[in-house]
């Protein structure tokens, strides 16, 4: 059975960066957005429930107003994070050619960074009222 | 490595392939693991979305009836259906993936119980939602 088992290893050159980009702290970062994101994910409906069938002032009031800018932002930080981690893990799984691989996950962060610039502006802006 | 060596080494054999979906069983743990990374991904198009929201109210009235007026069409309400039942999916996944994370809900009964709450619970909450909303706002939202 050993010698057998021996058998299925690949030496660890062959190995070494081929698993993409996850290890420890990706699987941790996953978790803890994740945990984080429960509250969040709860708090990001409510308020599209709260301005729901409001006229673009009341939106902009509502939507603008601490209670609820800071969980937004938050919502949109941890979840983007989370999101950015599960793609990347998605791509190392099923894209097999290296050059392809790479362009994907450079796109993967160049997307999650945009959406989260763009959804923290519009937010600021709804909250600072520029 | 002594060169008498090389010699000896022949062709490698064919590796053994690890089997892939298509060979197991299909059952709701199975199923909702899949649904999982689907969701996941479905959700991280969904930002798109989001941000037109966030962006639209940021830009003014003009650009939020825009958003308003697609979001209140059939089809957009529609779109938002899939998009709040694969939110409420995945987030009910993600508490059933933190409690095997603590190692609870293991036992063959307990992880089908757990797969299944998944679903029927993620059923029963956008139902919920979309019957709250509709029936708070008389049946016409937006």
């Amino acid at each position: 059975m050993v010698s057998h088992a021996k058998g299925y290893r690949t030496p660890f050159a062959r190995v070494r960066g081929r698993g993409g980009v996850s290890g420890v702290s990706t699987f941790w970062g996953q978790r803890v957005s994740g945990v984080l994101a429960i509250p969040l994910t709860i708090a990001a409906i409510v308020i599209v429930v709260a301005v729901l069938g409001k006229d673009h002032q009341a939106t902009v009031q509502i939507l603008g107003s601490p209670l609820a800018a800071v969980p937004m932002l938050l919502f949109v930080g941890v979840s983007v994070y989370h999101m950015w981690i599960g793609l990347q893990e998605i791509l190392t799984d099923y894209v097999h050619g290296e050059k392809l691989l790479l362009v994907l996950l450079m796109g993967n962060t160049l997307f999650s960074v945009a959406i989260a610039f763009a959804a923290c502006f519009a937010v600021l802006k709804l909250a600072f009222g520029v | 490595m002594a060169e008498t060596h090389m010699a000896d080494i022949k062709a490698p054999r064919a590796r053994p392939l690890s089997p892939h979906l298509m060979i197991y069983r299909l059952t709701p743990v199975f199923v909702m693991s899949g649904m999982h990374r689907i969701t996941g991904f479905f959700l991280y198009l969904g930002t798109v979305l989001l941000v037109w929201w966030l962006l639209a109210a940021a830009s003014g009235p003009n650009a939020y009836a825009w958003f308003t007026w697609a979001a209140g069409s059939w089809l957009g309400q529609l779109v938002l259906l899939g998009y709040s039942f694969t939110l409420i999916h995945h987030l009910l996944g993600g508490i059933r993936i933190m409690i095997w994370d603590m190692t609870l809900g293991f036992e063959p009964k307990q992880r089908e119980a757990l797969a299944l709450a998944t679903i029927i619970g993620s059923v029963s909450l956008t139902g919920l939602l979309w019957i709250g909303v509709y029936v708070t706002m008389g049946w016409t939202p937006w």
